[in-house]
């Protein structure tokens, strides 16, 4: 069984997260689509962390007996890994348009300049 | 005589007189709308030939832009695909910075019946409002509007709370059929939400006092093109939206301003 003071402290951390995801967006530094995957990763850890059968129940069905908490590990790892791979995505499209705009402010340039 | 009847039936209804002394500018944002974008032009101009038309072609692959041009609409064109709130908003940037008193907003698809338009600038003519909403559901009756299941359950779920924030009966918080005042221009051109953006904004509204009213319109089948909005993505701008609005609600300064973005 997992101690209680690792559940406590899982629940409270990932809850804080939770909280300063939520903060983020109110304050406009994150945007609500950039959120969500946060927003999962700090529920699905809290609700694990807090349910402590069910964190049992799963370290079961995974085959891990000596220490259930490890599976807070991995499900946190699985969705860090998750966040990253879409920022990835989201920064290979940035620099497409970036350089689509830069292509286009040069065009412009050199047609403004024309014009004069 | 004869002659003469001819021509008050051929000619279009006669402008609204209140419409004459203002400037005002139809935003029709477009994605890949071709084969559409020309007649809804034409059926703006059908109803008010004094109306300027601005096209905001959000990165189409196709001759959106040309043909918008051809039917002698103002084009803005993006750079890239921007999402619908992104391309509407550079439609009241533009309006906004162009000083103009009132501006509708129809969608280059077609849905929106130009000939409607009167209807929906009513009350921001009258003074009586300084946003309307032309709502598929506002008549109480069943519309011809049909579209998926999954889609309808939503805007009717969204509608209900809605309605609930803002303490106003709010029937149809995804139509893009609208006309606002140079208030709600002025709103929107500061900031308006990005992804399935009708129903923030209109949370935004009323957090801002402005007077939103809602008047019942019919809309037709798409003209042309396909919906943005799939079956699964509307789960996740169900979600996304919920969470905007309630965030949303824990803001104090609801607008940002110029450039802290």
């Amino acid at each position: 069984m997992t101690p209680l003071s690792v559940s406590i402290a899982g629940a409270i951390a990932s809850f804080v997260l939770v909280l300063v995801v939520l903060e983020l967006i109110r304050s406009r530094r994150l945007r609500e689509r950039y959120a969500l995957l946060w927003l999962a990763t700090g529920i699905v850890l809290t609700v694990l962390s807090a349910w402590r059968e069910g964190l049992n129940t799963i370290a079961g069905w995974l085959g891990v007996r000596s220490y259930p908490p490890a599976v807070l590990f991995a499900v946190g790892i699985l969705f860090i890994l998750a966040v990253l791979l879409h920022y990835s995505t989201v920064i290979s499209r940035l620099s497409d348009q970036n350089v689509l705009l830069a292509q286009r402010l040069a065009l412009l340039e050199q047609e403004l300049h024309e014009a004069n | 005589m004869r002659v003469s009847e001819t021509v008050a039936t051929a000619a279009p209804p006669t402008v609204d007189a209140r419409l004459r002394e203002i400037r005002r500018v139809a935003i029709v944002p477009a994605l890949n709308e071709e084969h559409s974008i020309g007649r809804v032009i034409d059926e703006l101009r059908a109803f008010d030939p004094g109306l300027d038309v601005v096209v905001v072609d959000d990165g189409s692959v196709d001759g959106t832009s040309r043909a918008a041009a051809a039917a002698g609409a103002r084009v803005l064109r993006l750079p890239f695909n921007l999402g619908i709130g992104g391309a509407v908003q550079t439609g009241f940037r533009f309006a906004f910075e162009q000083d103009y008193d009132v501006a509708v907003r129809v969608d280059g698809d077609g849905q929106h019946d130009p000939a409607q338009l009167g209807r929906v600038l009513e009350p921001v003519l009258r003074g009586d409002a300084d946003i309307v909403v032309g709502s598929r559901f506002a008549s109480g009756l069943p519309s011809g509007y049909r579209s998926s299941r999954s889609r309808r359950i939503g805007i009717r779920l969204l509608a209900a709370i809605v309605s609930r924030i803002v303490g106003q009966r709010v029937t149809d918080t995804t139509s893009g059929f609208q006309a606002l005042n140079r208030e709600g221009i002025a709103l929107f051109a500061r900031d308006y939400p990005h992804d399935y953006p009708e129903v923030e904004a209109t949370v935004m509204v009323f957090r801002h006092r402005l007077r939103l009213l809602e008047v019942p319109v019919e809309m037709r089948e798409r003209g042309g093109g396909r919906s943005s909005i799939t079956a699964l993505r509307s789960i996740y701008y169900m979600v996304k939206v919920l969470l905007a609005i309630f965030v949303g609600l824990f803001r104090r300064d609801v607008v940002p301003r110029e450039g802290s973005e």
